[in-house]
């Protein structure tokens, strides 16, 4: 059983500044108010979605970096990850931000994988800022995963709703103020056996659980230890799975999951939000916040990401997962 | 853990559908398409001088010209939403699975995006029915040619 | 005609229950429910089945999709029994096109005359 992954960064590489943006859908999310914005559409008139896409994740980078009081064209790499083919939203936005660039894809676990990369460039002493995090577009992702948006499938309980949503960090080393990056685990792909891709917080469980584990055996800490540890899209069962699979009884107070809580109670959205832009929505918006704050000080951010593909489904193979965390430590002030 | 270890957990955690009302809905919705299909049958023979099997043609077609509509305004989703096999097993069904395919590959063009994809969810319907009418006419005329049927 | 409209919603009511049944009980996708209601409809008309059930129930067993298995196997037999095997081949067509002609017409024009819509409830 291979227990490593275990990165401790000692350059105290820094979330200096984050901006999200979201879609129309998601101005009901309970996090609503800690997004810099909501759009009005997900697409202009005479745009494609998947332009949409890309135009909003270039506006996304834009902001981070402007709220961070830095300037484009001074930032070092930039990192991002989505859904979609051959991660063509993400190239066509880096094209315009004219950057040394990595596309990274885990599903919805790109958003850590991205910082994680983000930060081992910085920890490697050739970078100063990096920009990274990942997006998601819902009628992009139903699109390629799923059916046309206006098929009517009947969709289960255990469905998640893939949300419009782009969040980014600029990640400098010692920012003043700012929560610190001190350690990382990178996911292993770890199969549950599940081969419902509208139940995919079941197939995830199982990866979120390994890098958990692998996190706490390898920083010598427990889950009390935390605030919080959040999964990016387990969704409201899948949360419950993961709970169940820790026989630590902090799990049930300490685990909680951002897709599970993004849409409040309404029952529309089914187990909750899934995507790429769900982690990466709250985990810079909502859980930075509280960071900055000093209400949080100490935090496990565990993306999750189903590695499936329209094909797989169709011939019949499960759904091995993966889960990327970083730990995040807010020092004193001063 | 092991795979079974965790298999227990997923399916106590896992909600199962609600069955009945699922079937009660379909019922409901499936019932109500097939009368109004039945309302516009009436008029095809009242008024368009057909009898009750050759109606039969003019009013799929008038169907599936409503789920266009449907489909097009984004109702036809949130019906099918409740509904289930409902809305999705009358004719409409069939033809919001082709018009949803269309109107989403607008965006490719009408050669390569609409004429490529239009019957990405439909197609099997088409293929299945044509096999399975192919299979069992030839089946059924072997075994009259060899006596044991009529026709 | 308030019978025929009675006999009409129940009978399509209850071969959409059989697609529900399909679809949740048996966790089959709807393409395979699909698949397999027009097998039966054709299948029941090679029994002789489905033209009584649609004297029964008109629209009813006109309007679910088992009615194109049932048309398809129809116009092949009608061949077959005029023509031998090759009416196998050339009847099939002759009886269906409605439905698959409409939806395409009715997808393109859809697709010209409807733009994309926002995401809602």
């Amino acid at each position: 059983m291979n227990t490593k992954g275990t990165i401790q960064f000692i350059e105290k590489p820094s979330i200096a500044s984050t901006a999200v943006i979201a879609g129309p859908m998601e101005k009901d999310s309970v996090f609503a108010a800690s997004f810099d914005e909501i759009l009005l559409l997900e697409n202009e008139k005479d745009e494609t979605y998947e332009q949409a896409n890309r135009r909003f994740i270039e506006k996304v980078c834009a902001l981070a970096v402007k709220k961070g009081h830095e300037q484009m064209n001074t930032i070092d790499y930039l990192i991002g990850g989505d859904l979609i083919n051959q991660l063509s939203p993400t190239n066509f936005a880096a094209r315009e931000l004219a950057l040394p660039f990595l596309g990274v894809f885990s599903a919805c676990a790109s958003s850590m994988e991205a910082v994680i990369v983000g930060s081992l460039l910085l920890e490697a002493g050739n970078a100063k800022s990096v920009l990274a995090g990942a997006s998601s577009h819902h009628p992009t992702v139903e699109r390629q995963f799923r059916y046309p948006l206006e098929y009517g499938a009947q969709k289960p309980k255990t469905a998640q709703w893939t949300v419009t949503a782009a969040g980014f960090a600029m990640l400098q080393k010692h920012a003043k103020n700012a929560p610190i990056i001190t350690h990382a685990t990178i996911g292993k792909v770890v199969d549950g056996g599940q081969t419902d891709p509208l139940h995919m917080g079941a197939a995830m469980a199982s990866a979120a659980r390994d890098t958990i584990e692998r996190h706490l055996v390898n920083t010598n800490s427990r889950m009390a230890d935390y605030d919080v540890i959040m999964t990016g899209d387990l969704g409201k069962i899948g949360l419950s799975i993961l709970k169940e699979m820790f026989s630590d009884t902090d799990s049930h107070v300490i685990l909680q999951d951002a897709g599970a809580q993004f849409y409040g109670e309404n029952d529309f959205f089914n187990a909750g939000a899934s995507g790429a832009g769900c982690s990466a929505a709250v985990f810079f918006s909502h859980i930075y916040e509280q960071l900055k704050s000093g209400v949080f000080k100490r935090v496990l951010l565990v993306a999750t990401g189903a590695l499936l593909s329209p094909l797989t489904y169709q011939q019949g193979e499960t759904i091995p997962c993966i889960a990327h965390a970083i730990e995040c430590r807010m020092e004193k002030r001063g | 853990m092991d795979q079974k270890q965790f298999q227990t957990i997923v399916d106590k955690q896992t909600p199962k559908a609600p069955l009945f009302i699922n079937m009660l809905k379909a019922f409901f919705v499936g019932g109500i398409i097939c009368t109004i299909g039945q309302f516009v049958s009436f008029f095809y023979i009242r008024f368009f001088d057909f009898t009750e099997r050759t109606a039969a043609n003019p009013t799929v077609a008038t169907m599936v010209f409503f789920a266009m509509i449907l489909t097009g305004t984004g109702l036809y989703k949130k019906i099918s939403q409740f509904g289930g096999a409902g809305s999705a097993v009358p004719v409409t069904g069939f033809g919001n699975a082709v018009i949803s395919a269309a109107i989403e590959h607008k965006s490719e063009g009408y050669v390569l995006g609409i004429g490529g994809n239009i019957f990405k969810l439909a197609g099997s319907v088409i293929v299945f029915g044509v096999l399975s009418a192919f299979f069992v006419a030839l089946i059924k005329t072997i075994l009259v040619k060899v006596g044991v049927l009529s026709w | 005609m308030i019978s025929s409209l009675i006999t009409a919603f129940i009978v399509g009511g209850l071969i959409c229950v059989i697609g529900q049944v399909l679809m949740d009980a048996f966790k089959l996708t709807p393409a395979h429910t699909l698949s397999t209601l027009v097998v039966s409809g054709s299948i029941l008309d090679g029994f002789g089945l489905y033209e009584p059930l649609i004297d029964f129930a008109g629209a009813g067993a006109t309007i679910p999709i088992t009615s194109f298995g049932n048309s398809l196997t129809h116009g092949a037999l009608a061949e077959a029994e005029k023509h031998g095997l090759i009416g196998v081949l050339t009847g099939m067509f002759e009886v269906t096109s409605s439905g698959i002609s409409a939806a395409i017409l009715f997808g393109v024009i859809g697709a010209f005359i409807f733009q994309k819509r926002k995401t809602t409830y």
